[in-house]
């Protein structure tokens, strides 16, 4: 079984949960032994795992024909891709694309993140595909979220081969209700164009049902899960006085932060010996410094700015209770995280990851007396934290990519007909 | 000659309400009366009222012959007395009939015999004060909240005057042995078992109504041909149920009534007889010992204890609860005592158990709390106010027994005044 599957990041770079979520789901499906994928990222930094799988970055895929000799392109970009790949990618442009800006190699040069011309790149992103489908073979092709659609069936056009999609996140999830209008129609377009479409929750597919229209029975929910820890026995929990109740994610409207911070407030009241740590950063940070300062709460209240990589867990790890109010999650993987941890975690119920944790605590995200509660008694109620500690690590140990994967590989065989 | 014991648990519990940990200190009202008053309406419009009044029929048209036992717990006759009194009134019209036998029971429903013997034997004597008040006889037969046994037990029981005492018949303590036969225990050989058969007794409690059960429909006639299968020697058949199998588990579509009402028709002609515990060992001596090492009792497929305490939550939850025991029987606040009762429910522990929790939905029926952690959350919320009021009542610095000893100097002295009150009157005149 070859995939060709689009992407649009792969860490260590990574911006967001996709790429955390692509390399996860690869790297389950690797395990399968007949299981051939090739990835299409926008631009690889050359120190990506490629293990398990075969990364092509589109910044080296020529869309525009230019002769130019062996040593040139060795010189240029051997080290992602080898000269010969390049000239089989070369004989795989059929189309013209002179209207695109490309470099002395026939490339696009793409920034691989999220900027402001993002749907220029997309249509950018388009014309690789176009080469890659005419110059790979390949059974299937794995479009993971919108920005990747376009590509998608433009290769699925050309190569005839079906096209799965992967629904990480809708637009619905994003801006609370308030669409753009131009996100819709390439979500659409890639929906409508699908032959099977792959949701991370329930919650997801029933947006993708409703919102977009498409047939339940094209639609069908594998959750995330997540990769062991290979460092979690270096990770600690210090001796201190006061319990650590975090908040870590983007401080973005979708992830609730106001809840966080009317939360503590409602706890410090009546509580002694517990503070408040919100980590990471986003477009609503100062407007939560402001609330924290204005409910008087600032001396238990901190902001530890933008984390990242071990720092993450090293700050999970330390935590007593992990905190995820978001008013709209498609999955949300870092209440796993912080269960991998050890730690407890209390989740709204409008997270895509409710749906498969028992050992976590679950209230609505605006219950902010139901959460404060449950901090109060995680805190002062040994049990509850032994309890929800040691049956999240039992549990977190059974969600695994693994399974994720071999139930998109059945999807793989549904739509292929095997 | 064949007889079957039909025996029904009476309980309700108090519901607790949503008890926020802002409210510790500030609120000492615990219960959710809607949920408690809407329960108990139910029960009594369903179940209780109409199958009391059926059984009552059924004990007049047979000359005595059909008789019946309950184990009515002492929040449930409390719930009565509060809501329903009217299903009091309606034991006491069983009671007169001479047929009817009341068991001792734990008061509180709790599972005071697993961790406090003195408190466990108040529990039994409270309830069994109750029974007589109210019913005019002393049980004299004992059976524990879900049929909660064990060799220490047998012997706790027996020494606090039950010679008789109701089991389950837990396959791991009975291995072979037939339930249909009276046994004694090897701690204490004197007290007498009564083994219920789970098979008959489920049959009728839960399969009664499932239409996907292959012996659909179970009817009277069937239900005795069963027990008239049995071998010859095999003689008793303890059918024990909860109150609510009349009614409320299988409704009266189902047609339970119906199935109570003809079984004496169908016993009789098979020359099968009903009888009371206490009658039934009158009759029947004990062929055999039982021993059972560890707890027992009739929750689950395990027939054990873990359903209520085999989880850290409910270790917790339990142990501080028990640790007050002592200080509240120094206590006199009836309020108090009341709230104390009240908390030792097993319902409580049972809500927390994870054992029918998975996929996030909890299995078990009837459970008011979405997962464990919100039943284990709320129930020590209420608990961390109880303890309070129970340090509130003696400083907490004086240890227990020192506390008993100043309590009785106080009462001593109290009692020295009143005398010499007494006689300084005398001397007055």
């Amino acid at each position: 079984m070859k995939a060709l599957m689009f992407g649009w990041e792969f860490p260590p770079h990574i911006l967001g949960g996709l790429g955390t979520a692509s390399y996860g789901l690869t790297r389950g499906m690797s395990m399968q032994p007949d299981m051939d994928i090739t990835f299409v990222i926008p631009k690889p930094w050359g120190d990506e795992d490629q293990s398990f799988l075969r990364i092509i970055g589109a910044n080296t895929v020529p869309v525009v024909w230019r002769d130019v000799d062996w040593d040139f392109v060795n010189n240029r970009i051997g080290s992602f891709l080898h000269p010969d790949t390049y000239y089989h990618f070369r004989n795989g442009i059929k189309y013209n694309f002179n209207r695109i800006g490309t470099n002395d190699l026939g490339c696009i040069q793409f920034s691989g993140r999220y900027p402001d011309n993002l749907l220029e790149e997309i249509g950018n992103y388009e014309a690789v595909a176009s080469v890659l489908a005419h110059s790979l073979d390949f059974d299937i092709i794995h479009s993971h979220d919108w920005l990747t659609y376009p590509a998608g069936i433009f290769a699925k056009r050309i190569s005839g081969k079906p096209m799965v999609i992967h629904v990480h996140a809708t637009d619905y999830d994003r801006s609370r209700g308030n669409v753009n209008p131009d996100v819709y129609r390439i979500e659409k377009e890639g929906m409508d164009a699908a032959d099977h479409i792959i949701t991370v929750s329930n919650l997801t597919r029933q947006t993708v049902i409703e919102k977009y229209h498409q047939d339940p029975a094209k639609v069908t929910t594998v959750h995330n899960a997540v990769e062991p820890l290979d460092f979690v026995d270096e990770l600690h929990k210090s001796e201190r006085k006061d319990k650590v109740i975090t908040f870590l994610g983007r401080i973005t409207m979708q992830k609730g932060p106001e809840y966080f911070v009317e939360v503590a407030a409602r706890v410090l009241a009546s509580t002694d010996g517990v503070r408040f740590v919100m980590a990471g950063s986003g477009d609503m940070m100062d407007k939560m410094v402001r609330l924290a300062a204005k409910k008087g709460i600032a001396d238990k209240f901190h902001f530890t700015g933008f984390l990242k990589g071990r720092n993450v867990y090293e700050m999970l790890a330390e935590s007593d209770v992990y905190m995820m109010p978001s008013v709209s999650e498609p999955f949300g993987i870092s209440p796993l995280e912080a269960m991998q941890c050890g730690t407890p975690s209390i989740i709204s119920k409008q997270s895509g990851c409710a749906e498969i944790l028992d050992h976590a605590i679950k209230t609505d995200y605006w219950d902010i007396d139901a959460m404060a509660d449950y901090i109060h008694a995680i805190v002062k109620y040994p049990a509850m934290y032994k309890s929800l500690r040691e049956n999240g690590l039992a549990e977190i140990d059974k969600i695994r990519w693994e399974y994720a994967g071999q139930k998109v590989r059945a999807i793989y065989d549904k739509v292929l007909g095997r | 000659m064949k007889t079957i014991n039909l025996c029904f648990r009476v309980h309700q519990r108090y519901n607790l309400k949503r008890y926020r940990f802002f409210e510790i200190g500030n609120d000492h009202y615990y219960y959710d009366d809607y949920a408690n008053e809407s329960a108990m309406a139910a029960a009594v419009e369903q179940s209780y009222l109409e199958a009391n009044r059926m059984l009552l029929d059924m004990i007049k048209s047979s000359n005595g012959r059909f008789r019946v036992s309950f184990s009515i717990s002492g929040l449930a006759l409390e719930q009565f007395q509060q809501y329903a009194p009217e299903v009091i009134e309606s034991f006491q019209e069983l009671a007169k009939t001479g047929s009817v036998e009341f068991l001792a029971t734990p008061y509180g429903h709790s599972l005071a015999a697993l961790y406090n013997d003195d408190e466990f034997e108040l529990q039994v004597k409270m309830q069994a004060d109750k029974i007589q008040e109210l019913f005019g006889k002393r049980p004299t037969v004992f059976a524990n909240s879900g049929l909660l046994f064990s060799d220490e037990i047998a012997d706790k029981v027996y020494r606090m005057g039950y010679k008789t005492i109701m089991i389950e018949d837990a396959k791991h303590v009975m291995g072979w042995k037939s339930a249909h036969y009276v046994y004694s225990s090897i701690a204490n050989p004197k007290a007498k078992l009564l083994v219920r058969d789970s098979k008959l007794s489920d049959d009728i409690n839960y399969r009664f109504s499932q239409w996907g059960w292959c012996e659909y429909p179970l009817t009277a006639e069937k239900f005795i041909n069963w027990v008239n299968a049995s071998p010859a020697e095999e003689e008793v058949f303890n059918i024990f149920l909860g109150y609510e199998a009349i009614g409320q588990l299988n409704s009266r579509e189902s047609g339970i009534f119906e199935f109570f009402k003809a079984l004496p028709y169908h016993a009789i002609e098979k020359g099968i007889t009903f009888s009371t515990p206490s009658k039934t060992v009158e009759t029947f001596k004990p062929v055999d010992s039982l021993s059972a090492l560890y707890p027992m009792s009739w929750t689950d497929e395990e027939k054990d204890i873990s359903a209520w305490c085999g989880n850290d939550l409910q270790n917790e939850a339990l142990t501080k609860l028990y640790n007050l025991a002592e200080r509240v029987h120094l206590c006199s606040d009836p309020l108090l005592k009341l709230d104390w009762q009240r908390l030792q429910d097993t319902a409580h522990f049972f809500f927390m158990t994870t054992k029918h929790y998975s996929n996030g939905v909890v299995l078990a029926q009837n459970i008011p709390y979405e997962s464990p952690y919100e039943a284990f959350m709320n129930y020590m919320n209420v608990l961390s106010d109880f303890i309070e009021r129970v340090n509130a009542q003696y400083p907490t610095s004086i240890e227990n027994e020192e506390l008993n000893a100043l309590l009785k100097t106080i009462y001593n002295q109290g009692q020295e005044i009143e005398e010499l009150k007494s006689k300084l009157k005398k001397t007055k005149k």
